[in-house]
């Protein structure tokens, strides 16, 4: 008898169940797309966030001071220390591979440009631009057009071209192959040279093509930037570089993160290795390259964390505003719909149905219902969420499998919710005044 | 009459049209907080990004020095709001022949617009409004008179005073005795440098500020309005923007933006549609009124706006009570995210009154073209 009166009110008020469905299943979409939005932003502003460059800095262990005045090396060439080029690849293999984006080498030599009087001492950079290593048997790329995306190259034609974005950069006009001769000139140094792309440079008896000229609003606008091993050859230091920009993901710093690691009991130790604070990978990037010193740079490291809490905190709390707003949608469909029954629910009472009864058949419809519309909200917000993410982060937004039982855990509970004060109101009706229609 | 019968259907269906004014109350309150949020968050946002430091450097030709009154200038150009830090730059010697960048800076300028700088303790904050006064007499008594204050870089200090001892470091046959004060550590390029108060670095080097840092807060178009203003001020200068800076703030700006105007878009829909629902059954439910209106001879332009009337008032005092709601939800929210009140934004109201009040009359309307093609006898028997 129970089921079929519940089927039978299915069959025959199909559109307002209809009704009641469609707010049940928009609901859940909207809050389902924004908890895997709001799960899921943290990566994604923090993968955005790695625009703003590299936030780690090896240099080696036993190093001299920098002596440098915008952009221009006053150090001599060969005073203190150097890292070794083969070790880098090395950096693939720390516990946080995954986390780290890309890194670049730099070796600045100072050369002499011109002759005579007119000769001019100009920093060279070498550094990887794209460059492909191997790590065992992973190949990947990796260089400044990773960890430095906000510098620009003008090409020949005139056009201005980004470093590109995602895995695999195809070849942009204007940025130099790693294994050629080609160099970027800073548009400050290209100026004062009257250097175009295409032109000719010499520097220190190496015959050079200039390929593009680099625009980065920094100390490289008035320096010339070169594949490694060119600088090298210019050294005459073949393998040497000075430091390594990194560009890591990582998690914002707490109390953990800063506590010296030396202090720390084992299990402390092994957690604050393994979670991806900007402290931990700089430790694992000191053991992975020999003589080396890591440290975060904290103008990006520091900010990083502030920024993406914030942005976390505001997704949390706009979030709750979206299910807060599900929920209202959802009990109001609800509440409107029983109301209208109430004639229903006379006829029953007369009929001799206690108060138990026919409240269990009514949350018995509305657990249908919201099992139904759950299960279609969390594809449709499924479906929301993708679009969100390829249209905003150009990138997959993932959703937990584990979400499917909490959504629709919430939705049965928010449609009870909803029902709960209709349906008592509808139970307590005198029966003769529905059936009288005086409602 | 009309008047009346407006208050009249209000209050004895009190429960009804309780109900129906909370939904909206509510929704209005819901939309009102996220599109304050929406406006509000950028500015907010923008405040965080200004700790990443100065995004306009003005630098002056190679191998000459600022004007004297550059500081006051770029603050006169750019507003108040915004943060300048002078910068001079000379290559000294230790006693042991090692060279050294040491900077000239205001020390409480830099402190708060290079807030990620990891001081252990900042050297003479207080003195440095009385410098200038004192320096004129020191200049008279000669520069190496007393030891000076200063902020030494982590790398610095490793390589000049490991056992933070004063140490003395000559520039073109002048020299000057430093006490290291505090040690700076970055992670960047300043690790290397020694740091002291701009008046005893001009002082003992001749040398005037060559850079300033600047950190204009605001939109794109005020930073680039800034550029240019600075550009005017400073025609023997270059002023650059740091790119690094700009374009990463614009980037993620930009995508939280888009994240958050989705999310608007979604809750402000959900929440109409909660409105829709509710006030459609609302006006469904009172089909009897309508038919007994029609069956006194009541013309159909006096019931549709009846109902019309009906439900903007009701879209009205929902927006209006649901704006002064979200207000204060917004402005918790500023409060709880970001530590600073958000300021109400009234110009959002028109907004949400708008919207409270055509989803008011969609939702009435709609019912009451179902209702028009039915005869009043048949509603009136009840079927």
């Amino acid at each position: 008898m129970f089921p079929r009166l519940v089927y039978e009110s299915f069959r025959r008020q199909s559109r307002r169940k209809l009704l009641a469905g469609v707010a049940i299943t928009l609901g859940v979409a909207v809050a389902t797309a924004m908890i895997a939005v709001a799960t899921d932003i943290g990566d994604k502003i923090s993968r955005e966030l790695r625009s703003y460059g590299a936030n780690l800095l090896v240099t080696p262990q036993e190093d001299t001071l920098d002596v440098e005045i915008g952009g221009v090396n006053l150090k001599p060439p060969s005073d203190g220390g150097f890292l070794n080029e083969a070790d880098l690849p090395k950096i693939r293999g720390t516990f946080w591979h995954n986390n780290i984006v890309g890194f670049s080498p730099m070796l600045p030599v100072t050369v002499r440009l011109g002759t005579g009087s007119e000769a001019k001492d100009v920093t060279l950079v070498g550094t990887y631009f794209n460059k492909p290593l191997h790590f065992g048997k992973e190949d990947f790329t990796t260089g400044v057009r990773v960890t430095h995306p906000w510098w620009k190259v003008q090409c020949r034609d005139g056009s201005l071209t980004s470093p590109g974005r995602g895995e695999d950069l195809p070849a942009a006009c204007g940025w130099p192959d790693d294994s050629s001769k080609d160099v970027l000139v800073g548009e400050r140094l290209a100026t004062r040279l009257s250097k175009k792309p295409g032109d000719a440079i010499e520097v220190s008896g190496l015959q050079l093509r200039v390929s593009g000229i680099l625009s980065t609003g920094a100390a490289e606008d008035d320096q010339i930037v070169a594949p490694l091993t060119l600088a090298q050859e210019v050294l005459g230091k073949p393998g040497a570089l000075r430091r390594v920009y990194v560009s890591a993901l990582t998690k914002p710093q707490d109390a953990l993160a800063v506590r010296d690691p030396k202090t720390m009991t084992p299990e402390v130790y092994d957690r604050w290795y393994c979670s991806p604070y900007v402290q931990s990978i700089a430790y694992q990037l000191q053991e992975a390259i020999p003589h080396s010193h890591a440290d975060q740079i904290r103008q990006v490291a520091q900010n990083e964390g502030t920024v993406l809490s914030r942005i976390k905190g505001l997704m949390l709390l706009v979030t709750l505003a979206a299910l807060f707003a599900s929920a209202l949608a959802v009990s109001a469909a609800m509440a409107t719909a029983i109301f209208e029954r109430r004639v229903e629910v006379g006829l029953m009472k007369a009929l001799g149905a206690g108060s138990l009864s026919v409240a269990a058949i009514f949350f018995a419809e509305a657990l249908l219902l919201a099992l139904i519309g759950g299960v279609a909200g969390f594809a449709a917000g499924s479906l929301l969420a993708h679009q969100i993410g390829r249209s905003i982060f150009n990138s997959q937004i993932s959703i937990e499998p584990v979400l499917f039982p909490i959504v629709l855990a919430i939705a049965v509970f928010v449609t009870f919710a909803g029902s709960a004060a209709a349906i008592w109101r509808a139970v307590k009706f005198d029966p003769v005044f529905a059936l009288r229609g005086e409602a | 009459m009309f008047l009346r019968m407006l208050i009249r259907a209000a209050v004895l269906r009190r429960g009804r049209a309780a109900a129906a004014l909370f939904a909206m109350v509510v929704a209005a309150a819901v939309a009102t907080a996220m599109m304050n949020l929406y406006v509000d968050v950028q500015a907010k946002l923008r405040t965080e990004f200004r700790s990443y430091g100065a995004n306009v450097v003005v630098v002056a030709k190679e191998g000459q020095s600022l004007p004297a009154d550059s500081l006051a200038n770029v603050e006169s150009s750019v507003g108040s709001k915004t943060r300048a830090v002078p910068f001079s730059y000379a290559v000294a010697r230790t006693k042991e022949g090692q060279s050294v960048v040491v900077a000239g800076t205001d020390f409480s300028r830099a402190r708060q617009l290079n807030r990620w700088w990891n001081v252990s303790r900042w050297p003479n904050l207080r003195q440095t409004g009385s410098t200038l006064a004192q320096s004129s007499e020191s200049s008279a008594q000669g520069a190496a008179a007393k030891p000076v204050n200063a902020l030494v870089g982590m790398r610095a200090a490793a390589a000049i005073s490991p056992d933070r001892r004063p140490f003395e470091l000559t520039f073109q046959g002048s020299t000057i005795q430093l006490i290291p004060t505090g040690v700076l550590q970055t992670g960047a390029g300043e690790d290397s440098r020694i740091y002291v108060d701009q008046s005893e670095f001009q002082n003992w080097t001749g040398v005037a500020p060559s850079t300033i840092e600047i950190a204009i807060n605001g939109s794109t178009e005020e930073v680039e309005q800034g550029i240019r203003q600075l550009v005017h001020a400073f025609p023997t200068a270059d002023v650059r923007p740091v790119r690094q800076i700009m374009e990463g703030e614009a980037n993620v700006l930009n995508k939280t933006r888009s994240t958050i105007y989705a999310a608007t878009t979604l809750i402000v829909l959900t929440s109409a549609l909660c409105v829709l629902a509710t006030l459609i059954g609302w006006v469904f439910d009172r089909r009897r009124d309508f038919a007994i209106m029609k069956a006194l001879g009541a013309s159909e332009r006096l019931v549709n706006g009846f109902f019309a009337a009906e439900a903007a008032v009701l879209g009205a005092i929902g927006a209006v009570l649901g704006f002064a709601i979200g207000i204060g939800v917004a402005v918790w929210i500023g409060r709880a995210n970001f530590h600073a009140p958000v300021a109400p934004r009234f110009s959002v109201f028109p907004y949400v009154l708008v919207g409270s009040i055509l989803v008011a009359l969609i939702s009435a309307v709609l019912p009451i073209g179902l209702l028009r093609r039915v005869q009043p006898a048949l509603i009136l028997r009840g079927e």
